[in-house]
């Protein structure tokens, strides 16, 4: 039978040669946190790791994957959703519906190993990602304070300014 | 909803594998917590002996933060530990065997808080007055003398103090009181504060469990498609040529329209229907191209017959007398809501029960669709809600894919079928924003006064489609979101003497649904630049006309709040050696006031940059301030995302876009500034998901003109090129 390591762990499944990864992982692996969303490499919501490159799995056959590469996916980012963008993305509230959130934090891990204090332009090419729900301020507020930067007024979305209260 | 989502999903579990479906909804008075007391205090407050707080929650969670919002109404009368407060859905099938003890389910039109916080709001404060009772009762003292603070009772006098969870048992005995008063929103301490969703952590561990995620034993997968042409019906297809494929179970003819593969897994029933042979009857409408519908839409314009929504004065006359008539033609195409997550349900269906499990904006509905494709009385029927990828109205009123869902479980009494959309089948099957073109004239006179408006929308009603016995004698009241003359709702709001806008239907083949923001999208396009055109046109400041056409306060208070903030006086500063132009927009919809200024630049080449969009909302009362912004924000993406890219667009009666390469979304590189000003002035409760969605299409249209000249009045803004000589 193939097998792929995913999170750190051998396993094997009983997929075609050239099923995508995302369905190996949600079906046979029953690994739903990445999900489908447009199967065509779109919108990123499948983002995975292999070997530390973020990988949009719904178009990766997964026999493609070598057997030495190591796959992670969001539920092996962190044992317990203490990864600092976890956190920032808790911190600040980022997700709405929260479907494309797994290969939002995905697409985003992927970009702090590679430019651990990413400038806005880095962001903007690293996470093409689609979210429908539009959290994009969020993700990039929440990307900076992973990266221990000061989301500044001109990155943050955060800002709500309250009229004095009125009663009429 | 993190917890009580999973607790849904696994009590969902539990009943497929007990049978116990119609009494797993935790915390009814039938189940008994660890300790044996009975925790339900009234329909919306459980509170468990430890202390734990369940709120119910009838409207359901699609990123919008109606779940956080709701509980912190109940919580915020209650008075308990909000630490302590979990979530969780009462099923559909227990609200009809209750009466309808939890109101509506539907989720739509920005209705959860401001069409629930009344009865939420009573459900919070007499399940306090009963703890408080109970308590009162044990220590023989009014319940007037005591005091609650976090779910801790206290009696001053005798220094006594206990706890929710301590009188629970007893208060769910007690007589429910008749008499519920509720705070002044003034005094709310929970309510009214920017705290934290209740639903984020598990969407950030991919642990959130949505429609599409759902297992359960024995799960089936099923892939469908539906005739591509609308209308069109299934000819033949050939089983048998895909019969021997690994995994495949079944193929099923799904109403007259579409066929469905049944695998073991999803992708092996996908591959099997993209090789299954399938000979469509296209039917009458396989000859519809767009520019037939372009057409029938633009005969719409001047027809003689058409449907008033508000008149006054004499438009002709005024017309005729202006010193100055401006005319314009404007035109909004089909588009599709493009959930993240495709339409999917879960089917279990015997000869006396059905059951489902979905997201749904509306869980009564979804039963009502359930029952009436499993041909059983929806008492024998149950609908699990699951959380929804993305709602944005396509998974409210109508609900296509449950009855397909059960009517390829039907073919499989016993098993439970998950059906799952493709993005290609979502997207050509969609219930689309309906197609409008407008027609505006105005008449001003010598001294810059607007006269007469006449506004003349050409095209689709929704409710046409969807819910025709609400279209009395022609007219579809939804056509004129944004243009009412009074009424509280989604109101016009521009005071001219001379008035008439009136709506022709023109329904073509393809199906309208309800699509966030719904008819204000386009109306307030069509609204807000020609308004702009007329500003320019007659060489005034768009602010200033504005506000000479504005005659209430509240919506004057949100123009004036986004034209400071911006520095509406002072020209804005240039961007990378590029001049910023801004534009503005205002309307009135789903109860709130909203206003936006964007600020745009565009290069000489055509590139358009959004920089910055300040948006005011005045929803009367503000129930999270940060979740508002968040709405705001994402409206602003769904909004800029039709405004400058979508549209669907039809070719021999189908839809030709597939996926997002052909039907693209704003990214993140594209995503503006936002910055949100939240007002709250009290006195009314106004919808949030929904009314700014509407201003940022026009506001960066009117900036897009400022800076470049040209007038985009053919949507979306793809369409035209901003390049310049």
């Amino acid at each position: 039978m193939p097998k792929l390591n995913v999170n750190g762990v051998v396993r094997e499944h009983d997929a075609e040669p050239d099923t995508p990864l995302l369905w190996v992982l949600r079906e046979q692996l029953g690994l739903t946190g990445s999900k489908y969303g447009c199967g065509v490499a779109q919108c990123g919501a499948c983002t995975v790791h292999i070997d530390g490159a973020p990988v949009r799995s719904c178009v990766m056959p997964a026999s493609a994957v070598q057997p030495a590469s190591k796959v992670v996916t969001i539920e092996g980012l962190s044992r317990d959703g203490s990864h600092p963008l976890q956190k920032a993305w808790v911190a600040l509230d980022v997700p709405q519906c929260g479907y494309c959130q797994s290969g939002m934090i995905m697409a985003a891990a992927a970009l702090l190993k590679t430019k651990p204090r990413p400038s806005d332009a880095d962001i903007d090419e690293a996470m093409t990602n689609i979210c429908r729900c539009g959290t994009y301020n969020r993700v990039r507020a929440a990307i900076k304070q992973a990266a221990g930067m000061p989301a500044t007024r001109s990155a943050s979305a955060h800002e709500i300014i309250h009229l004095e209260r009125r009663t009429t | 909803m993190s917890a009580a989502g999973i607790a849904i999903s696994r009590r969902a579990f539990l009943g497929t594998t007990t049978g116990a479906a119609g009494a797993f909804v935790l915390g009814f008075p039938l189940r008994a917590d660890a300790q044996g007391a009975a925790p339900e205090v009234n329909a919306w407050v459980v509170v468990h002996s430890d202390e734990r707080v369940v709120i119910r929650i009838a409207r359901s969670e699609m990123g919008q933060g109606t779940l956080t919002g709701l509980a912190q109404l109940v919580a915020e009368e209650l008075e308990c530990d909000w630490k302590n407060v979990a979530t969780e859905y009462p099923t559909p099938a227990q609200n009809l065997a209750r009466n309808r003890v939890w109101g509506n389910f539907s989720t739509g039109g920005s209705r959860g808080v401001r069409e629930s916080h009344d009865y939420v709001r009573k459900g919070g404060a007499a399940a306090r007055m009963m703890l408080v009772q109970a308590a009162a009762d044990e220590w023989r003292v009014p319940a007037s003398e005591c005091t609650v603070d976090k779910g801790v009772i206290s009696h001053a006098a005798s220094g006594r103090r206990t706890s929710y969870g301590k009188v629970a048992a007893t208060a769910a005995k007690l007589t429910p009181p008749t008499e519920v008063p509720l705070k002044d929103p003034k005094t709310w301490k929970l309510a009214g504060k920017p705290l934290a969703r209740l639903d984020t952590v598990e969407k950030t561990t991919g642990k959130q469990i949505y429609g599409a995620d759902l297992q359960l034993p024995g799960l089936l997968n099923a892939a469908i498609r539906a005739c591509p042409v609308f209308g069109g019906k299934v000819r033949s297809f050939d089983a048998a040529a895909i019969a021997q494929r690994r995994g495949v179970v079944k193929v099923v003819k799904v109403g007259d329209n579409a066929v469905a593969v049944v695998a073991d897994t999803w992708w092996r029933a996908k591959t099997a229907l993209d090789a299954l042979p399938i000979e469509w009857d296209l039917g009458e409408h396989a000859k519809v191209q767009q520019a037939g519908i372009d057409a029938m839409l633009k005969a719409g314009l001047d027809a003689e017959q058409a449907a008033v929504g508000n008149r006054n004065g004499n438009t002709v006359e005024a017309l005729a007398a202006a010193a100055t008539r401006i005319e314009a033609v404007y035109s909004y195409p089909h588009q599709n809501h493009a959930t993240m997550e495709p339409m999917n349900a879960t089917a279990r269906w015997t000869a006396d029960r059905c059951e489902v499990w979905t997201p749904t904006q509306n869980g009564e509905a979804a039963l009502a669709a359930a029952a009436e494709a499993a041909g059983l009385p929806p008492a024998q029927c149950e609908v699990y809600k699951i959380h929804l990828g993305g709602g944005f109205g396509r998974r409210g009123a109508v609900h296509d894919w449950v009855r397909q869902a059960v009517a390829i479980a039907k073919e499989l009494p016993g098993k439970p079928v998950k059906l799952l959309w493709s993005r290609e089948e979502d997207m050509t099957h969609g219930l689309y924003h309906p197609v409008t073109q407008c027609k505006l004239r105005a008449g001003v006179d010598a001294q810059g006064n607007v006269t007469a408006l006449a506004m003349r929308i050409s095209g689709q009603s929704i409710l046409a489609g969807i819910f025709p016995q609400n279209v009395r004698d022609g007219r579809d009241p939804v056509a004129f979101q944004g243009l009412n003359a009074g009424g509280g709702e989604a109101m016009f709001g521009y005071a001219v003497p001379n008035l008439l806008i009136d709506h022709a239907m023109r329904n073509p083949h393809v199906p309208p649904g309800f699509w966030r923001g719904v008819n204000l999208n386009h109306n307030a396009i069509y609204v807000e630049c020609f308004i702009d055109e007329i500003a320019h046109a007659t060489k005034q400041d768009p602010l200033a006309l504005r506000r000479k056409l504005i005659p209430d306060p509240k919506r004057l208070a949100v123009l004036n709040a986004v034209a400071e903030r911006i520095g509406w006086e002072r020209p804005a500063a240039d961007v990378g050696g590029q001049k910023v132009f801004r534009g503005l927009a205002q309307t009135h919809g789903f109860g709130s006031y909203v206003a936006a200024c964007a600020e745009v630049s565009v290069s000489k080449e055509g590139d358009l940059r959004i920089h910055r969009i300040v948006a005011a909302t005045d929803p009367g009362h503000a129930v999270n301030p940060q979740q508002i912004e968040a709405q705001v924000e994402g409206s602003f993406v769904y909004g800029l995302s039709a405004a400058l890219y979508g549209a669907c667009t039809v070719k021999d009666g189908a839809i030709q876009q597939t996926n997002f390469h052909d039907y693209p979304v704003l990214r993140m590189a594209e995503m503006p500034k936002v910055e949100t000003i939240v007002i709250a002035s009290g006195g009314f409760w106004g919808g949030v998901g929904e009314p700014t969605i509407a201003v940022a299409a026009p506001a960066v249209l009117n900036a897009i003109f400022a800076a470049t000249g040209i007038r985009v009045r053919d949507l979306p803004l793809a369409k035209t090129s901003l390049k310049r000589a």
